[in-house]
């Protein structure tokens, strides 16, 4: 212990000491973690398409470049889509993220759509912070979930825009193929999610439509499209690698 | 706190019942209140904190004479951010719907009054080997107390413990419980039902002497 107007040279020795340990410290940390967290986040989206598109076995990333064209890009950070094909090599549908403003925070959600039946046929609510009891009723109530097994997603003559703007109603209201019946007592939450959807496959779907056939499941150019040499498949289920930290 | 060498056992058993940093102390009521809403997340908020807490409190005691007390604050705060990092980087690891459902209160460990108090009052002025049975004991009371909270909110507001369903499909889940609102509810009962058996004890030990006031 010093006295009140101590030497300035122990309390840097302290501080500057203490921190550069720290800093070490949480480096060793972040090195040793990082992998397993980047390897639980892609397993949670691996999951999450296959969930949204239940026929699928094997998955592309594809990116979407400035021209407006997708390109195969396993690492794709920022706007991209899955394309989910079956074992051979069909395009089962395409899994797409999208988000938005929900009751609390933004909601984020996958889901997949289905070019064969022009319709939306899964939704997986990857975060959301609505409340407990209330508002995530959107990610558990079996009657809301069940409307997105086939929501009309068609687009119009042009394939510039969907031909149905997709919209949440009131519950016990849904009369049309591309309406969402809501959720009483989670309304703003589940408007969110028609929302969400209704602006997320307004600007993506018509840039699919010319696009279809570009969506192939092997990452070799030219390679045979039977799959055997995909990147990505149905994940095994997995066991929780914990690290020893302490 | 007392001035004389205390037993090793006592050290423990103070921080777990009688100084109970929750019902006793009433310390760190942001994440007591905030991530009770199922005993999983109050287990986890309270293995957390002792993690937290047991770093913070050895190496605080450990390097008491390193430190002047002119940046002993600062000190005490970068030794227990860098653990709350660590811990946050470590829960992240083992479970993502985990780390999702603590959210930010992880990070807010750091101004969890409850550390920087053990840290200054106690790791501070006594010997590692003490500091780190008072971090245990302190971490267990925490933690046993975010339990108790966390498994009455989950039994009324969700009809379940530990994610295992209690009772029959016909009940009605109270939702108030598992909402902000039921955390201060839950806190006041169970802050009334200990407050109530020590005032009941003190009475008797008082043996017919006046009575003492209730406190908090």
């Amino acid at each position: 212990m010093n006295t009140p107007a101590g030497p300035v040279w122990p309390m840097y020795r302290a501080l500057v000491g203490i921190g550069m340990l720290s800093g070490l410290l949480i480096a060793v940390v972040y090195g040793g973690t990082r992998p397993i967290i980047e390897k639980n986040r892609a397993e949670a989206l691996e999951r999450a398409i296959f969930a949204v598109l239940p026929k699928a076995s094997q998955r592309t990333t594809y990116a979407l470049d400035e021209a407006g064209g997708f390109r195969e890009d396993p690492q794709a950070g920022g706007e991209r889509v899955h394309a989910a094909f079956d074992d051979t090599g069909r395009l089962v549908g395409v899994a797409i993220e999208a988000a938005g403003m929900g009751y609390a925070d933004t909601i984020s959600v996958l889901y997949g759509y289905s070019p064969e039946e022009q319709a939306i046929v899964g939704i997986r609510v990857l975060a959301s912070k609505e409340t407990p009891g209330l508002g995530d009723k959107i990610e558990k109530d079996p009657d809301f979930l069940a409307n997105f097994e086939a929501l009309d997603a068609r687009l119009d003559e042009t394939d510039s825009s969907l031909a149905n703007r997709i919209e949440t109603v009131k519950q016990g209201e849904k009369t049309e193929a591309w309406q969402i019946d809501g959720i009483t007592g989670a309304t703003i939450s589940s408007i969110a999610i028609g929302d969400i959807l209704a602006a997320s496959s307004e600007r993506w779907l018509p840039l699919l439509a010319g696009q279809l056939e570009t969506l192939k499941p092997s990452a070799a150019p030219g390679g045979a499209a039977d799959g055997t040499d995909g990147q990505d498949r149905r994940p095994e289920p997995t066991t929780e690698t914990d690290d020893d930290e302490r | 706190m007392n001035v004389k060498e205390p037993s090793a056992t006592d050290e423990f058993i103070k921080g777990l019942w009688r100084e109970n940093p929750v019902f006793v102390q009433v310390l760190g009521m942001c994440p007591v209140l905030a991530v009770t809403n199922s005993a999983v997340n109050g287990l986890a908020m309270g293995v957390a904190t002792t993690f937290v807490l047991l770093m913070s409190n050895s190496l605080v005691s450990l390097l008491r004479d390193f430190i002047p007390k002119q940046v002993r604050i600062a000190t005490y705060i970068l030794i227990i951010a860098t653990f709350v990092t660590i811990v946050d980087y470590a829960i992240e690891a083992i479970s993502l719907d985990l780390h999702r459902a603590l959210g930010a209160f992880i990070s807010l460990i750091v101004a969890n009054c409850l550390i920087l108090g053990r840290a200054e009052a106690f790791a501070s002025r006594h010997k590692p080997g003490a500091a780190v049975l008072d971090a245990l004991g302190m971490g267990a009371g925490f933690t046993l107390a975010l339990l108790c909270l966390g498994g009455v909110r989950e039994i009324l507001g969700a009809g379940s413990l530990f994610g295992l369903v209690l009772f029959p499909a016909g009940f009605e889940p109270w939702i108030v419980m598992i909402l902000p609102g039921g955390g201060f509810f839950t806190l006041a009962g169970w802050l009334l039902l200990i407050n109530h058996r020590r005032q009941r004890r003190e009475r008797a030990e008082a043996a017919g002497g006046p009575l003492q006031e209730a406190g908090r």
